[in-house]
């Protein structure tokens, strides 16, 4: 399959690397005691376009290229990169991660697992985004800041932004496996400040994914981008202070998935579950959320931000149930934690780049589609809150509270929507919100594909997805006692 | 490809190849570094890594319009197809009569020395390393028999070399090293966990705070957690810990930033020369202290750093400035420009403080007869163009001036501008850990969301 020649060939003649060469340095790597060692070749190339105040100020681009070199002895990681790929580069980076088998502890090695399934072609792109002439992106830019701003005179700044990345991986094993894959990522986000007497709000709106150019504009999806980030802010001028304290709150569908990923994923990702520092730590087979719940997380899903054909240790990605009907099926692991845990690898082993460690990460984590309609969801709450877009949220993967912050939010009184509220930050516990499920919608919508996940000073892309659901009793960090 | 070594005359070559290709300004920040770290954990080694890294980044200036780009690759070939792209950008951007580098006449001339790199310290060997995190996290371990896990301790250094070169004919060097430890200690108690973490970092290895008391540190703030319960939602006022004092000082640092400022994104917008928050507030930004982690002898567009005050017994005095920020609000430099290889500049503060008031924490926390003392903070819920701010918090509850029980799963809301001018008590237990640094605060009042 073409993702898995191509890379492989771009590493050989760029870096004249030939597979001999590949054999020696993992051999050196792994020396007589180390159970596991990999190379992860990278090519990175950066594009970022943006416009404010009506000009196109600003290209950046930057490309980068290294190799990190790891080795695995019992719980121990030894790692060294280079952004300087020669095979005395590796060799030197070979003997600095080996270091760490020295004195290693276990008698017998953990078995490292090797991937099961066939790898994917999710986003066959033809022309990345990078590739696309500059002249054009401008001009869409200077378009959107024309169409953003006669949406409401009202509207005061526009900021367009549109990057893209091309990135070309390959990995090594000392198990044989020689795979690699390009992964091209773009993400187009509107934001604009309007101000009334004073009053001056800020939205955002944006979407991309692994995705052609065309994503954006054969359907001229950046006027909705545009429309969205206008009506939002405007909505905030008029938006009343937000309520403090437990209510029912309703979750529209789509980019309030992260709820899932902060409550949920994070906690069931399978380092912290190795070392028994989760809230969900033990749980599996438990009842953790209401029966209405089915959560999965799923890197397969064609042209999607989260998704990624195969993970960064070379494993092709799955869908894994998390919790099915209520209970907690499975982990999200790597290689190193999914020998140590005796359990299958997911495709979960993901890292920023090749100076990075590789760690259990989400891919597109959602909860599957329910059976209530969403109006009837709504009609059910007596006094409460309507969140439809949120900004970032963060979580405590060991008490298992989290908070993710409304960025756009509603009263609901006596089963209608009412007044909107300013934003405000949700907090709650892990293993303990979705058992407050009381009704899930038929209307599961994945995000726009803008998200990116940290972990440990690493970021990712990653997608989330829900249907309209409704939790009995969440703590809302408004201003209003 | 044959690599290049970075230096001076390098960015001067860079520049004098694309003024032949017809720029008429630029400039080259380029940065090497050689990193390590160590993390262990329940006594055991669990990750090594290290690496040495290097990255050359150009901005060219064709009359008024702009570009930038950036590669690791070192190399005669990919530095010409920098160039190269590099100015086919900069040839489509937009004319910005504002853009360009800075009048040759400001730049720094004589450059400071402050004390920045520790070179004694790259002869600390790996095994010295890994005794200190495991001492450390031992340290927490045996604290307290409720502390019966751990995420690990980390030991991790980094020496690095920025050098800057305009096409004006400034070329600047310098190099610093950075040390720092911390430990994440878990606790339980009856059937639920708790992580806390405590952490030293300095420019010099041997200034550094021993394990011993990181550990113990980290193990007192992980026991204080326990048992936490949730707080009926409420008015009342707060004490923010120095550690989370100093996140409301980087909200400030955001909001005096030049670029959310012309461009309309800050609560402070036009507020120069205003009363912003109460006559405690006393805010400093030095680049100049010797030693210090956000020092440095020339800002990221070779202008001299220079010693500030931000806000004076609550007024505004003075925003945080790059050349291109301050001549769209028509002001000069702040010399407050940073850089990331292959970027045009953004602002960011040197070392920004508050300044230390009378009272101990104990006598801050003795005022309030029911209030929270706030220890941890999680998520993003502060909206910079409104000041609005709602974030999730953990700490221990105030009866009658003293810490009574732990709170968790609350969170507190207020606006910014409010928040400042309420402050009503400023601690004497200011400590430079970290660039943004903070005294213990006293709020008069906040939203406390929970039950």
């Amino acid at each position: 399959m073409a993702t898995t020649n191509l890379p492989a060939m771009f590493f050989n003649d760029n870096f004249v690397i030939r597979d001999g060469d590949l054999e020696k340095v993992l051999d050196a790597a792994l020396g007589k005691k180390a159970d596991y060692a990999d190379l992860y070749f990278e090519y990175r190339r950066n594009e970022g376009v943006s416009l404010e105040e009506g000009l196109v100020k600003n290209c950046s681009q930057s490309t980068a290229n290294g190799v990190g070199v790891r080795v695995l002895a019992d719980t121990k990681t030894g790692y060294a990169y280079t952004d300087d790929i020669t095979i005395k580069n590796l060799e030197i980076a070979a003997g600095t991660a080996r270091h760490i088998a020295q004195n290693r502890s276990a008698e017998t090695p953990a078995p490292i697992g090797r991937p099961r399934v066939q790898a994917h072609d999710l986003y066959p792109v033809k022309t990345p985004v990078n590739d696309i002439a500059l002249e054009t992106k401008i001009e869409l830019l200077y378009e959107i800041d024309k169409f953003s701003r006669a949406l409401d005179a009202r509207v005061k700044n526009v900021f367009v932004s549109l990057g893209s990345e091309y990135k070309v991986i390959y990995v090594a094993t000392s198990q044989g496996i020689r795979v690699g894959d390009i992964q091209p990522l773009t993400r187009l986000n509107v934001t604009c400040i309007v101000e009334e007497g004073g009053n001056r709000q800020i939205a955002s709106f944006g979407g991309g994914g692994r995705v052609e150019y065309g994503f954006f504009v054969d359907n001229k999806d950046w006027q909705r981008y545009a429309r969205e980030a206008v009506r939002q802010a405007i909505l905030n001028l008029e938006a009343i202070d937000a309520p403090a304290g437990t209510m029912d709150v309703v979750l529209g569908a789509g980019w309030p998935g992260i709820l899932l990923h902060e409550a949920i994923g994070h906690g069931l990702e399978g380092d912290f579950n190795r070392k028994r520092t989760s809230a969900f730590t033990d749980r599996i087979g438990q009842k953790v959320a209401s029966e209405l719940c089915t959560v999965v997380d799923d890197g397969t899903i064609p042209w999607r931000r989260g998704s990624i054909n195969i993970d960064d240790e070379g494993t092709p990605t799955h869908r894994t149930v998390l919790i099915e009907k209520g209970i907690l099926k499975g982990y999200l692991q790597d290689k190193l934690n999914a020998a140590l845990m005796k359990l299958p690898l997911t495709g979960n082993g993901r890292r920023e780049s090749y100076a990075h460690i590789p760690m259990p990460r989400m891919t597109n984590t959602f909860m599957l589609a329910g059976e209530s309609a969403p109006e009837d969801i709504i009609h059910s709450v007596k006094k409460g809150l309507y969140a439809v877009s949120f900004g970032g949220g963060q979580v405590d993967i060991t008490s298992g509270k989290f908070v993710f912050s409304a960025s756009e939010a509603y009263l609901i009184e006596d089963g209608k929507v009412t007044r909107p509220v300013k934003g405000a930050t949700l907090i709650g516990n892990g293993p303990d919100v979705l058992t407050r499920v009381s009704m899930v919608g038929s209307d599961l919508k994945m995000d726009e594909g803008v998200g990116t996940c940290g972990k440990d000073g690493q970021s990712v892309p990653v997608g989330v997805g829900l249907p309209t659901v409704k939790i009995d009793g969440l703590t809302v960090g408004g201003t209003k006692a | 490809m044959e690599r290049v070594e970075l230096s001076k005359e390098l960015g001067h070559e860079v520049l004098a190849i694309a003024k032949s290709k017809g720029a008429s300004q630029g400039d080259v920040m380029m940065a090497e570094s050689e990193s390590f770290f160590v993390t262990v954990r329940m006594g055991e080694v669990e990750k090594i890594s290290q690496a040495g890294e290097k990255r050359l980044g150009l901005r060219l200036f064709f009359g008024h319009s702009s570009a930038s780009a950036s590669t690791s690759d070192i190399s005669k070939k990919s530095i010409e197809k920098l160039v190269e792209d590099t100015a086919r950008m900069a040839r489509v951007t937009a004319q910005d009569p504002h853009g360009g580098l800075p009048d040759a006449g400001e730049l720094a001339r004589e450059l400071p020395q402050l004390d920045l790199i520790d070179e004694p310290a790259r002869s600390v060997s790996v095994d010295e390393k890994i005794a200190i995190a495991l001492q450390a996290e031992k340290s927490a371990l045996a604290y307290d028999p409720r502390i019966t896990n751990s995420e690990g301790a980390e030991f991790s250094n980094q020496f690095g070399r920025v050098i800057y070169a305009s096409s004006h004919g400034f070329a600047g060097e310098y190099s610093g090293s950075t040390f720092g430890h911390s430990v994440s200690p878990v606790a339980s108690q009856n059937g639920s966990m708790q992580r806390d973490y405590w952490y030293s970092s300095n420019r010099k290895f041997l200034r550094l705070e021993s394990p011993a008391s990181v550990g113990e540190k980290a193990a007192q703030r992980v026991l204080r957690r326990l048992g936490g319960r949730k707080h009926k939602t409420c008015e009342a006022p707060i004490v923010f810990d120095p550690e989370m004092a100093a996140s409301l000082l980087r909200n400030l640092a955001s909001a005096v930033s030049g670029y959310s400022l012309y461009k309309g994104a800050s609560f402070l917008a036009g507020k120069l020369g205003a009363q912003i928050g109460s006559d405690l507030l006393t805010v400093i930004d030095d680049g100049t202290i010797p030693g210090a982690l956000g020092s440095r002898p020339f800002d990221g567009e070779g202008l001299a750093v220079r010693k500030k005050s931000v806000v004076e017994k609550g007024l505004l005095q003075s925003y945080l400035l790059d050349t291109y920020s301050g001549k769209k609000l028509g002001m000069a430099s702040t010399g407050n420009a940073s850089r990331s290889v292959g970027e045009p500049p953004a602002v960011s503060p040197a070392n920004f403080y508050l300044v230390p008031g009378k009272d101990s924490p104990e006598q801050i926390i003795a005022t309030v007869k029911a209030g929270l003392y706030v220890t941890e903070m999680i998520g993003f819920g502060v909206n910079m163009v409104t000041g609005d701010y709602s974030r999730g918090a953990a700490g221990l509850w105030i009866e009658n001036g003293e810490l009574a029980y732990p709170v968790e799963e609350i969170t507190i809301a207020g606006n910014l501008k409010e928040m400042f001018q309420n402050i009503e008590m400023v601690g004497s237990d200011l400590e430079l850990r970290g660039r943004i640094a903070s005294p213990t605060i006293k709020m008069s009042q906040m939203t406390i969301a929970g039950d």
